[in-house]
């Protein structure tokens, strides 16, 4: 295949990824436009296969059909409720691709007459960046699967030793760029994936939407530097596209969050600043049954669903539908609304109601129904926190302080249904949860549901 | 290929990214990220070019995971968006 032809098809796979991507915009569509966004990367891979006339083609073969088998397995048997891990290793195996991609080039090239300036910084930043991203999403990936502490955590002499770090690898990059060797190169490497580990660490479990989608962007400029590394058009147009798709998922998540991206990556949150919620201890609550909860919900005009990770956890999400049937066959409207935080992704409660055949036209974003709250009945709140905090907006000391909520403290009846009265994510206390019109429902989420369920059943 | 050729491509390319991806809609911010996410993997057309280019061992071993790794990350990002995707089809129950 000649150089031109190849350059062509490459050129249909990228225009493919853009018209997939397009088809992302209304739900209607989307699923075709993954299928369109595959097709592209197929065509790419063949007309590498028969471009390169592949000298090796059973490593090639093997490597396909080990990768293939993994991502296979995984991507068939992830809960639902497991999403943003498995996206965060997915994204720490694209990373470490990249990575090795860099590798490869790199022993086999330097010294050569090919292997110019340019080759070599792009060699370098790609196995910086890949490294990162790798070793990142992998501690991104333990936290929210709970093999480490999901608690954010600091230690002494943290800004400095990490500062220190920063440089040395600096210079690596600049070693290597200058004209390093082999053991250069793989000292970069391991220290690459070292920061990427000290790096994500220290952040809490809150903060990881934001991460994931950084280092999700971060993947994006890996794959891109890849395909300088190359000279390969398709890469870069790729990486460019998914680096803007993760840049623009991390600001959204740190707008909702009230937060900055350098706040996310160097400073702990709430992990000692609000550590103090027992304060004024034994603040009365109203605490209510199944039966009472049932009545306020089977007899009101309009209730807005407030969804959020105990709810993911306790896998209730069919519940909870079956609860919102119950309700609209008696005449209640029943609209949902999604904070942009809600779950552990950007999207991720969207997709977990989706999973429950909850309609899409029934979920609704922060902007569009915050306004709706004091014109509604009832305000049930399942397994969610921080969001409905009420202190992000009357509370200027309060640590999240400006953080977008859902204005459940406005709705004529607010419902929580939640464990108990422990702190969220941020480590802080939550005044709705005192409010006159406040009815706490102390329960998993799952049994609580089936609970309320029985009890309009009885109405 | 020139250097200013490859800046021009990324920057452009990152250009239309941003304009197609901001008109998302929260619903789809998930398997956005976990598609875009698949399409990074598209490093297996630099994996697979290593992989072949090379006779040496090192560039076998270092080809060979990279194909691997790569093919995870397309493999299972596709195929995970397509089972979240399916979930939003047709909501026509009532």
């Amino acid at each position: 295949m000649s150089q031109v032809l190849a350059g062509y098809l490459y050129l249909i796979a990228a225009v493919l990824f853009i018209v997939g991507m397009k088809r992302l915009q209304s739900p209607a569509t989307a699923r075709r436009g993954n299928q369109i966004g595959a097709l592209g990367m197929l065509l790419a891979i063949i007309v590498t296969l028969v471009r390169y006339q592949i000298l090796n083609p059973w490593v090639i073969v093997a490597g396909l059909v080990v990768g293939g088998g993994i991502g296979l397995v995984l991507a068939k048997t992830v809960e639902m409720t497991a999403m943003p891990q498995l996206v965060a290793a997915f994204n720490g195996f694209g990373g470490g691709a990249s990575a090795l991609v860099a590798a490869a080039e790199f022993i086999e090239k330097s010294g050569s007459p090919t292997f110019d300036l340019r080759a070599a910084i792009t060699v370098a930043l790609t196995i910086l960046v890949g490294g990162v991203t790798l070793s990142g999403s992998f501690v991104a990936y333990a936290k929210l699967q709970g093999l480490v502490p999901g608690r954010p955590f600091g230690y002494p002499g943290q800004k400095v030793g990490d500062a220190l770090l920063a440089i040395v690898v600096v210079a690596l990059v600049v070693w290597l760029i200058v004209g390093g060797s082999s053991l250069v190169m793989w000292i970069l490497l391991a220290l690459s994936l070292l920061l990427g580990i000290v790096r994500v660490i220290p952040i809490g479990g809150a903060d990881m939407p934001v991460v994931i989608s950084f280092l999700n962007a971060f993947s994006g400029i890996a794959a891109a530097l890849a395909g300088f590394v190359i000279g390969e058009n398709a890469l870069i147009i790729s990486g460019a596209l998914v680096g803007a798709s993760g840049l623009i998922l991390t600001n959204i998540m740190v707008k909702a969050m009230n937060r900055t991206l350098g706040h996310v990556l160097f400073a702990a949150f709430g992990g000692d600043e609000g550590a103090g919620p027992a304060g004024d201890e034994e603040k009365p609550v109203h605490s209510a049954s199944a039966e009472d909860v049932a009545i306020t919900l089977g007899y009101a005009d309009s209730v807005i669903v407030v969804p959020g990770y105990g709810l993911a956890v306790a896998q209730a999400q069919h519940n909870l539908r079956e609860l919102a049937d119950l309700l609209e066959e008696r005449g209640v409207e029943v609209r949902y609304a999604i904070h942009p935080v809600a779950g552990r992704m950007p999207g991720h409660m969207n997709v977990l109601l989706a999973e429950a055949d909850v309609p899409y036209e029934k979920l609704f974003a922060l902007d569009e129904i915050e306004d709706d709250f004091p014109q509604t009945s009832v305000a049930l709140v399942v397994g969610a926190n921080d969001v409905v905090n009420p202190s992000a907006r009357d509370d200027d000391s309060s640590p999240i302080y400006g953080m977008p909520i859902l204005n459940v403290d406005l709705a004529k009846h607010a419902i929580v249904i939640k464990r108990s009265l422990s702190p969220g994510f941020a480590g802080i206390d939550n005044p709705l949860f005192y409010k006159d019109n406040t009815l706490m429902f102390f329960s998993d989420a799952k049994k609580a549901m089936s609970d309320i369920i029985a009890a309009v059943k009885e109405l | 290929m020139d250097l200013l050729i490859s800046i021009t491509v990324f920057v452009l390319a990152a250009y239309v990214g941003f304009e197609v991806i901001t008109k998302v809609p929260p619903t789809l911010h998930t398997p956005l990220m976990s598609g875009s996410n698949a399409i990074s993997g598209i490093t297996i057309i630099g994996a697979l070019v290593v992989a072949g280019r090379y006779g040496g061992m090192a560039g076998i071993i270092l080809g060979f995971l990279a194909v691997s790794f790569a093919t995870i990350n397309v493999v299972g990002g596709f195929m995970v968006t397509d089972r979240m995707l399916e979930m939003f089809k047709s909501k026509d129950r009532s």
